[in-house]
């Protein structure tokens, strides 16, 4: 069975107490898109400020539980300064992390215990791993990157 | 007669499961109430002994699947004080009898500018139709105001009538527990000629009903929040004002005749029961109201009263000013529905963490998301009580916040 720690590890929790990068940018020049999470409420904005292909500046603001709030606070500090290439690579990762393949009711999360092929390199971001034997968290923990993504979506219109 | 709660809790047989290793606490009936075992027989007789389609086979078990499904019309008819069982439609849920309203009534008797009053308590199920209405026909969706308490300020009542041509209110908040005076708005509404639509998904379950002392015009409601199965919700509406609605969805069993250029409806309530009904479910529904007459919903009441009212005491004592709970403080004036902030806990960790213990709550913004923006909130916690929940669940209930500000203590 899956408890609180595997959900809740110290980075999250400190995420979510000292959030990163929160607060809005000036539109334009920024991009920002709102995203919802139409399960419990949650809404979040994302700003995005590109210098070219580089995004320069991301800030957060809106609302959410720790998950929502600290997936999107560890993802500004991993894309700010990465190109929208990079940054989409990267978002492609973490999705997978958060993917589930298969798993269980009643807490026989047999392909949930990290046997999955979960891609490397995501730093922090790793600790959001448990989130996926949580499943109605998954989408508290993509709300941001989904967010984020729509923001960058505007830069190719 | 006073409810032996115990021996109610047997009649359950989830309430007997463990969840993480411990005995489950289930506190969100308001979302759907469990099943008690005499329902689950119901049904299962049915498919093992009398399953055939209805209306239709003249052989022995299809006439026996017709007269049980039949009876349950006229035992839920009987259970909310209609006189007349053809009033009573069945329908998927709650929210297909609110669209069946606003489809059929809506579009027949709804122009441009004419206005639908809705209070800011309302649950999605009776604010999209309108909404859908409005965008179709021009009318106009108008809203009656809350108190700080979370209660309905009719102060501007007369104002807010001016025009309206339906008021459609819940009869219990499904996020505050508020029990708004459904007879008064009815009886407002009469008098300016409109008509009144009451959403009584909360209060079916829980009150004692009779659709002449609502003084309504249509009475929605839904099965599976009042110890019935889902896929079964009901819509009684006043034998005139249905006889002269035109069908909702067409298809078999809504018809008389159907020709080559064009078909004749059926009589009520089957003009509105197009294709094969949800004839276990009906079976069903007829069961849990059996269940609950045996019990009686006076003695139902009285204990989801004094349980709301040991919550909030207890809770309160517990918790003091780090506990909000929204609503109304007079136990005698809401439902066992307690919408819950634990300092500045979200409600999605507060009941991750509430899951842990065993207890099942529902977080989020309960389909109600006007009510959320004037309470100032995006989600809460909900704990809602009903006949099978005893002391024991609210105690822990407070054992397991008190975990979750421990493990939030920030
Ligand atoms: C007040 C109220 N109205 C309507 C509904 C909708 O019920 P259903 O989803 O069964 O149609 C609910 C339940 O969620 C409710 O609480």
């Amino acid at each position: 069975m899956p408890g609180l720690e595997d959900l809740y590890r110290e980075v999250i929790l400190d995420h979510y107490r000292n959030p990163r990068n929160r607060g809005e940018l000036e539109t334009p020049p920024a991009l920002m898109a709102e995203g919802f999470n139409p399960l419990c409420g949650d809404e979040v904005k994302v700003y995005v400020q590109l210098d070219g292909d580089t995004i320069t500046d991301v800030r957060i603001s809106g609302q959410g539980c720790s998950i929502s709030q600290s997936s999107a606070s560890m993802m500004t500090t991993v894309v700010i300064g990465r190109t929208i290439d990079e940054a989409r690579g990267t978002l492609r990762s973490f999705k997978q992390m958060m993917s589930i393949h298969e798993h269980g009711l009643d807490g026989q999360d047999s392909a949930l215990d990290g046997s999955t092929e979960v891609p490397s390199g995501l730093g922090d971001l790793e600790a959001l791993r448990g989130v996926v034997k949580f499943p109605v968290r998954i989408k508290c923990a993509t709300l941001g990157w989904n967010t984020f993504d729509q923001a960058l979506a505007e830069a190719d219109s | 007669m006073s409810l032996d709660v115990a021996a109610v809790k047997a009649d359950f047989p989830l309430l007997a499961r463990e969840v993480h290793g411990t005995p489950i606490v289930y506190l969100d009936s308001g979302a759907t109430s469990q099943k008690p075992r005499a329902v689950l027989d119901a049904m299962n007789r049915y498919y093992e002994t009398i399953n055939a389609n209805v209306h239709r086979g003249a052989y022995h078990i299809a006439e026996l699947a017709t007269i049980a499904s039949e009876d349950a019309r006229r035992t839920v008819a009987r259970f909310i004080g209609a006189g007349d069982e053809h009033e009573l439609v069945f329908t998927k849920n709650a929210t297909e009898a609110i669209n069946l309203v606003a489809h059929s009534w809506g579009r027949t008797n709804l122009t441009e500018g004419d206005v639908v009053l809705l209070s800011l308590l309302e649950h999605h199920a009776n604010i999209v139709p309108w909404h859908q209405l409005a965008e179709e026909r021009g009318i106009e969706v108008r809203w009656i105001p809350l108190t700080d308490d979370g209660c309905l300020d009719l102060t501007d009542l007369d104002h807010l009538l001016d025009g309206v041509k339906l008021v459609a209110v819940t009869a219990v908040s499904n996020v505050t527990g508020a029990i708004p005076p459904v007879r008064q708005l009815a009886d407002a509404a009469h008098a300016v000629g409109a008509l009144c639509l009451v959403d009584g998904s909360q209060y079916v379950p829980h009150l004692a009903t009779d659709v002449t002392e609502l003084g309504c015009d249509f009475l929605a409601f839904t099965g599976h929040k009042m110890c019935g199965p889902t896929g079964i919700g009901m819509l009684w509406g006043r034998r005139e004002l249905l006889d002269a609605m035109p069908p909702f969805l067409g298809g078999g069993e809504m018809i008389l005749d159907v020709r080559r250029d064009g078909f004749t409806p059926n009589v009520v309530p089957w003009r509105f029961e197009a294709g094969t009904p949800p004839i276990a479910e009906m079976i069903g529904i007829g069961a849990a109201v059996d269940y609950l007459e045996g019990l009686g919903m006076d003695a139902v009441r009285k204990h989801e009263v004094s349980l709301t009212d040991y919550a909030l005491r207890t809770l309160g004592d517990r918790f003091g000013d780090d506990l909000l709970i929204h609503g109304p403080t007079d136990t005698t004036h809401r439902g066992g529905i307690l919408s819950m902030c634990l300092r500045d806990i979200h409600a999605h960790d507060l009941s991750q963490v509430l899951d842990q213990h065993g207890v099942c709550v529902r977080a989020g913004h309960h389909c109600a998301k006007p009510l959320m923006r004037e309470l100032g909130v995006t989600s809460t916690s909900r704990a809602s009580l009903y006949l099978y929940n005893d002391e024991s669940d609210i105690d822990a209930l407070g054992d397991a916040l008190d975990e979750a500000a421990r493990f939030f203590d920030f």
